[in-house]
């Protein structure tokens, strides 16, 4: 049976093999998003130099390294920034940015909004593990309430931030939110937001076994990814509740806007 | 009481000990451990801290600043871009008198990424305005770090302190040390002084922020200059007053076989240590070398520095950060500076040693010495600047 089922071309094509072993633990979401991430380039058919793949600093941030594309690995919380620069110098070209939370919506959140303000066209991928993993466990601006992490070792006192809704009040273009249990839609999720012309976030829960998971009494990463499955749902929107658990799926994919870097180049031909 | 901790874990515990009112801080290799452990103080109960953890250095510094300027005692910890972060506020912190106390790791900065030591951060706050401690073992950054306390707060002082040591070479290495009981420790720095101005002296109102412009900026800077010159007796008095305590006495330089030294390696944190024992075996095989160690780099302590080197024929000073574009590095050219005025200056050379980690090793000391005993024979160093232990 096995043999029947086709080997993927895309990480003999995306990744940068003379860089693994990765630094990344085992167990950890993160391969699962990367893996994603270029099947999706694959899937798309396009080049790996008509691809940005830009990163901040963090085990997300690491990504970069490790896709044979144009790449950048910038600094904590400036990734945005840079890509943005990137699209508006280049609009012809797929610009990535993957980003932690912490990255992403924490140390560079006031970029996240103005990214998605400005409906520049860049796909954010945050992968959210709720924690800062490569600092050693503390806690990040999306650690669930009560959550324990290495600077509340008697569980967080402030309530965590949600980026699905952050995005989607921000005025990005296009909202998901993904998580690795199920990488088939967590592709595909990826894919739409590659496609879409504008800033597109994925949200994607990702486990940390080694913090996230070891401070919540879940160290065994088969167990988060079960937990993943267990207590999302499929919502049309990032405010649908369903009992405790958190809404995944597509929420908003709005083609009415138009792309920044696109909208200076029609100014300048007027 | 001896203790056996990383020297971070170290520094943690002296902040339990100092117990600041209020700590805000974000997490950055190779400091994360000295407020993360803190955090666990502050959990347990054992201090009544506010510790805020911030999203980012820059918010971190801002928190600190405010907090301070309402009257608390306030410290927190980074390093590198972290350090580089807070820059914007590093400077509004000295010249709005905040005696906030910043414990810096020493790293690299980027590019290329780099988590290990070097003086580039500190380096790049140097004329920040704060004062600037500098400590070879786990043992000065302890001393340092409850010495920092009382000099920033002396009401003839009133300026923010960093208190370095190397990234990794110090930070996470586990030293046996001396330490204070906490009540020592307290009684030692006292309670906050807390300023006539402040935010929250409801009796006197008082506005911080305020503009200043061709009219009075100068004089506002001018006066911040002069303030520095209280600075240096204070440092002594404390140090007087803590070798009391402790019996370790400190001084703004530490003059390591200096009184018959032909040449001398000026050098600071971890790399003085290595420079010392290489001095030992020097001397051994007959050679008259020496080192000058600085302690407190900012406000920099030109007539102590220019008298401990007048005798010296030639000195290399050791920089663990470099000066894009400029002449030399940062340390050489405030040791050029001190001795401007001096009549019988040595012949003065700079090597560039250790970015981002790389091992300064006693080889590569006894390279720099023998740089300092090459240019006595020419008569000048040439070039100016060695880069040593780099592949060319
Ligand atoms: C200005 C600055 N501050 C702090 C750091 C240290 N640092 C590196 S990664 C990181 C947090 C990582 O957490 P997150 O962004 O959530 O990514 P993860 O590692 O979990 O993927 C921190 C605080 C840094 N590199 N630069
Ligand atoms: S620390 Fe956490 S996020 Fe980082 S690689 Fe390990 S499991 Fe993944």
């Amino acid at each position: 049976m096995a043999d029947r089922i086709p080997l993927s071309k895309a990480p003999e094509r995306w990744i940068r093999k003379k860089y693994l072993p990765h630094i990344w633990c085992p167990g950890c979401g993160l391969g699962t998003v990367l893996r994603q991430l270029v099947e999706q380039f694959e899937k798309l058919g396009w080049n790996n130099d008509e691809v940005v793949v830009v990163t901040g600093i963090g085990c997300t941030g690491r990504a970069s390294g490790y896709v044979n594309a144009q790449t950048i690995h910038t600094i904590h919380g400036r990734a945005l920034p840079t890509a943005t620069g990137i699209k508006m110098a280049r609009p012809d070209m797929h610009v990535v940015s993957l980003l932690g939370d912490g990255d992403g919506v924490g140390i560079g959140g006031n970029h996240f909004i103005h990214a998605a303000k400005r409906n520049i066209g860049i796909t954010a991928i945050v992968v959210n593990n709720r924690i800062y993993g490569m600092t050693g466990g503390q806690a990040s601006p999306t650690t669930p309430t009560g959550t324990k992490s290495s600077t509340t070792p008697y569980g967080n006192l402030e309530p965590s931030m949600d980026i699905s809704k952050l995005a989607f009040g921000a005025g990005a273009t296009f909202v998901a939110r993904a998580h690795t249990a199920n990488p088939v839609y967590l592709g595909q999720v990826i894919r739409r937001a590659l496609e879409h012309d504008g800033f597109a976030v994925v949200e994607v829960l990702s486990q940390c076994p080694t913090y996230f998971g070891r401070y919540t009494g879940m160290p065994d990463p088969v167990e988060m990814v079960k937990w993943f499955q267990e207590n999302t749902f499929m919502a049309k929107s990032p405010y649908d509740e369903q009992e405790d658990k958190i809404p995944v799926g597509v929420f908003r994919d709005d083609k009415n806007f138009r792309e920044l870097s696109k909208a200076y180049r029609a100014l300048w031909e007027e | 009481m001896k203790v056996a901790l990383e020297t971070n874990q170290l520094m943690a515990f002296a902040m339990k000990q100092i117990e600041p009112h209020v700590v805000a801080a974000y997490p950055i290799t190779p400091s994360t451990e000295v407020v993360q452990e803190f955090s666990q103080y502050v959990a347990n109960g054992d201090v009544r801290t506010e510790f805020v953890a911030v999203e980012s250095e820059h918010s971190a510094m801002s928190a600190c600043l405010a907090a301070s300027l309402a009257g608390a005692r306030v410290m927190t910890a980074t390093a590198s871009q972290g350090l580089a972060f807070m820059w914007e506020m590093l400077h509004i912190a000295s010249a709005s008198r905040a005696p906030i106390v910043t414990i810096v790791a020493n790293r690299a900065l980027s590019a290329p990424i780099n988590i290990h030591g070097d003086h580039s951060d500190a380096m790049g706050a140097r004329d920040t305005g704060w004062i600037q401690l500098w400590a070879e073992s786990a043992q000065e950054a302890y001393d340092n770090v409850i010495q920092a306390i009382r000099i920033g707060e002396d009401p003839r002082v009133r300026f923010p302190v960093l208190v370095n040591y190397d990234g990794f070479t110090t930070s996470h290495a586990v030293e046996t040390v001396e330490v204070l009981e906490d009540e020592e420790v307290r009684k030692f720095i006292g309670s906050f002084p807390r300023p006539e101005v402040n935010f929250l002296n409801i009796e006197k109102p008082a506005s911080f922020g305020v503009l200043a412009l061709q009219d009075y900026y100068m004089e506002f800077k001018r006066a911040q200059a002069e303030a520095y010159k209280n600075v240096k007796p204070v440092v002594l008095e404390v140090a007087e007053a803590y070798a009391k305590l402790t019996g370790r006495k400190y001084g703004l330089i530490e003059e390591y076989k200096l009184e018959d030294a032909d040449v001398v390696l000026v050098a600071m944190n971890s790399a003085a240590g290595t420079a010392k024992e290489t001095v030992d075996k020097l001397r051994q095989a007959g050679k008259k070398v020496g080192v000058l160690k600085i302690r407190l780099f900012r406000p920099f302590p030109i007539e102590e520095v220019a008298s401990a080197l007048k005798g010296a024929k030639a000195v290399v000073v050791m920089d663990r950060a470099y000066t894009y574009g400029g002449p030399a590095g940062p340390l050489f050219c405030d040791i050029a500076a001190a001795l401007t005025n001096v009549a019988q200056r040595p012949l003065l050379g700079n090597v560039v040693a250790g970015l981002g980690g790389r091992d300064i090793t006693m080889e590569h000391v006894e390279h720099m010495f023998n740089l300092g005993y090459k240019a006595l024979e020419r008569g000048s160093f040439e070039p100016l600047v060695t880069w040593v232990g780099v592949r060319e």
